[in-house]
């Protein structure tokens, strides 16, 4: 298998195998059994939407410590635009850049730096024509993941250049060999990342070979530390050391990277069910009159990646603040630059990890018993057989990978004798016609007509309150 | 020889739910191992007709038949039926009112759409009685 390796993982000892994370997973890839969540290694995209939603805090994603910094000569720290946005009345970057080289680092590179000559250099490509549009932005992980996965057919539509923060990387290394001269193993560049799917990346990188970045440190573990560090910072002793400028910065959230590219006909979506709706228009052919198409997987954009410490909308609105200071761009490519220099050098393949089976033949036997068992289960999609949803489950028996039994409700419905406890779903509506529900889907006597219980009388708070 | 069977009811003037039945024969498709070309062929030409039977014919019903070389298409309504069928054709013709044009929809393209995107083409049609198109895209 290709695709091994996932920063997003499940501490067992906090997991209670309940639903939530199942029925999040925008690739159906996680299952309960044994009561613990399982993630299936080929369809995860590392987007941690189940990081979000677990109740139980039972999933995290890896990232390096602090302490990998030692094993480096010279550290680089690659601050991501979005970490901006974590700090209360930041009015100068220059501050959180100094802070990272006060922690330890020797060098500060900006992503947004790089994200300045990638919005130039797609400028260049779309002006040029020699892009299929619409243009799809390469820079979040998950969205690359989740194309491969669900959506192969707009694998040509992505846009096949470095991401800011690999060209960012590429800058930082060069620039190191250049004012150090040590070898490529002393010199450590850490990304510092409010996103999971990014160091996945960084380790199984998808459309390069190229290895520039040591290590991803998460904004909330370097967080705590860096504030302490800037609080400490005189005016007088910042090194100027800000090199980006409004459309750099800009890349933290939704809709920044196309607004770099000084074009009218774009479209920016975010969040995973949103721009999963977005994929499927682009697939029937429908958004053909639109230039470019900016996804970001976490709501908001990177500002509301799972490992930031600060609410999406605040970070947001904090970065626009930090923009007003700023000029529009501080970097550019040159005339004469070969864009291969940033251009991917690895294929993007698809991941076949939805398919029934390799031969169409047998798929089709396998979607015909499929859909027959799809049919039989209950339609409820409560998940407790460990499948986020009855068609799953189908998917699974066919699959090999569950039973028809592991549906407790088509069980218990099969051994149903009068009187016997059934789950609510399954109990009948009480047949008091004057207290059923009056058909238009409300349940306007919920207590009596579905728990068969007498209408309690007002309470004396009600009956205060109506006098 | 084996064949996958789906139906579809499509129901009138429901745009919220337009496209519903092209995702599901995608989504099949897609688990079924099919080439994404031959998918985007399928989806794009049963979405245009899952809007027709929405816009023009009070809906309809959609037959889909999976079989190892082909999918056919039967999207039937009992609509009004297509005067000119040869005007229909052309690109750009469109006889949807203003209030479906608003919602961006009626550029002309529907039925030229699904012919250039499937292999074979079928149009019966009787102006009162309704309209039938029956169509194939190969599996490539």
């Amino acid at each position: 298998m290709e695709n091994v390796f996932h920063s997003v993982r499940l501490d067992d000892e906090k997991c209670k195998g309940c639903t939530n994370c199942i029925k999040r997973c925008p690739t159906q890839a996680i299952r309960v059994r044994g009561k613990k969540a399982y993630i299936i290694s080929d369809r995860c995209i590392d987007c941690g939407e189940c990081i979000r939603v677990c109740p139980h805090h039972a999933k995290y994603a890896v990232s390096e410590h602090f302490n990998e910094l030692v094993k480096y000569k010279y550290r680089i720290a690659l601050p991501a635009p979005s970490l901006y946005g974590q700090f209360n009345n930041l009015d100068n970057v220059d501050y959180v850049l100094n802070g990272l080289k006060k922690m330890g680092f020797d060098d500060v590179v900006e992503v947004s730096k790089g994200a300045e000559f990638i919005s130039d250099a797609t400028r260049k490509m779309i002006e040029a024509g020699v892009l299929k549009k619409p243009v799809i932005s390469s820079a979040c992980p998950a969205v690359l993941r989740l194309i491969r996965t669900r959506f192969p057919n707009l694998i040509g539509n992505i846009l096949p250049l470095f991401t800011p923060l690999d060209f960012t990387a590429k800058l930082a290394r060069e620039r190191a060999r250049q004012q150090t001269g040590l070898p490529d193993q002393d010199i450590g560049i850490f990304f510092i990342t409010p996103c999971p799917a990014k160091r996945t990346d960084i380790k199984t990188p998808l459309c390069y070979e190229e290895q520039n970045i040591n290590g991803a440190i998460a904004i909330k573990d370097i967080y705590p530390v860096l504030v302490q560090t800037m609080d400490k910072l005189r005016p007088d002793e910042l090194e100027p050391l800000n090199d980006s400028g409004i459309i750099g910065v800009g890349w933290a959230s939704s809709g920044g990277e196309a607004a770099g590219l000084l074009k009218e006909r774009y479209l920016a979506a975010d969040g995973i069910e949103n721009i999963t709706k977005v994929l499927e228009e682009l697939e029937d052919e429908k958004l053909n009159d639109l230039d470019f198409i900016e996804l970001n997987c976490c709501t908001g954009g990177c500002v509301g990646g799972v490992l930031t410490v600060e609410n999406p909308y605040v970070a947001k609105a904090r970065i626009q603040r930090l923009r007003k200071f700023m000029p529009i761009s501080c970097n550019s490519l040159p005339a004469a630059f070969d864009l291969d220099e940033l251009s991917w050098t690895k294929e993007l393949h698809p991941s076949p990890a939805m398919k029934l089976a390799d031969n169409v033949i047998k798929a089709m036997r396998m979607m015909t018993e499929l859909k027959a068992i799809e049919a039989s289960l209950p339609g409820l999609d409560c998940g407790i057989c460990g499948a986020p949803s009855c068609r799953a489950l189908a998917d699974d028996i066919v699959r090999g990978y569950a039973e028809r039994s592991d549906c407790v409700f088509s069980e218990l419905r099969k051994h149903k004798n009068d009187g016997e406890w059934m789950p609510a779903p399954f109990r009948e509506r009480s047949s008091s016609p004057a207290n059923a529900a009056k058909g238009d889907g409300y349940a306007h006597d919920f207590v009596h007509t579905f728990l068969k219980q007498e209408p309690k009388n007002q309470t004396e708070q009600e009956k205060g309150e109506t006098t | 020889m084996d064949s996958i069977k789906l139906h579809y009811d499509i129901s009138a003037t429901d745009f919220t739910r337009a496209g519903a039945a092209s995702g599901d024969v995608k989504r099949t498709l897609k688990e079924l191992g099919v080439s994404p070309s031959t998918i985007r062929n399928v989806a794009v030409a049963m979405y245009e007709g899952e809007i027709n039977m929405v816009i023009h014919a009070n809906g309809g019903v959609i037959d889909v038949e999976i079989t190892e070389d082909a999918i056919k298409m039967v999207l039937a309504d009992q609509g009004p039926g297509i005067e000119n069928v040869e005007l229909a054709m052309k690109e750009g013709f469109s006889t949807a009112p203003d209030n479906i044009r608003c919602l961006g929809f009626g550029a002309g393209m529907g039925l030229p759409n699904i012919k250039k995107y499937t292999d074979e083409f079928q149009l019966d049609t009787e102006v009162g009685v309704g309209t039938t198109l029956t169509l194939k895209v190969y599996m490539k």
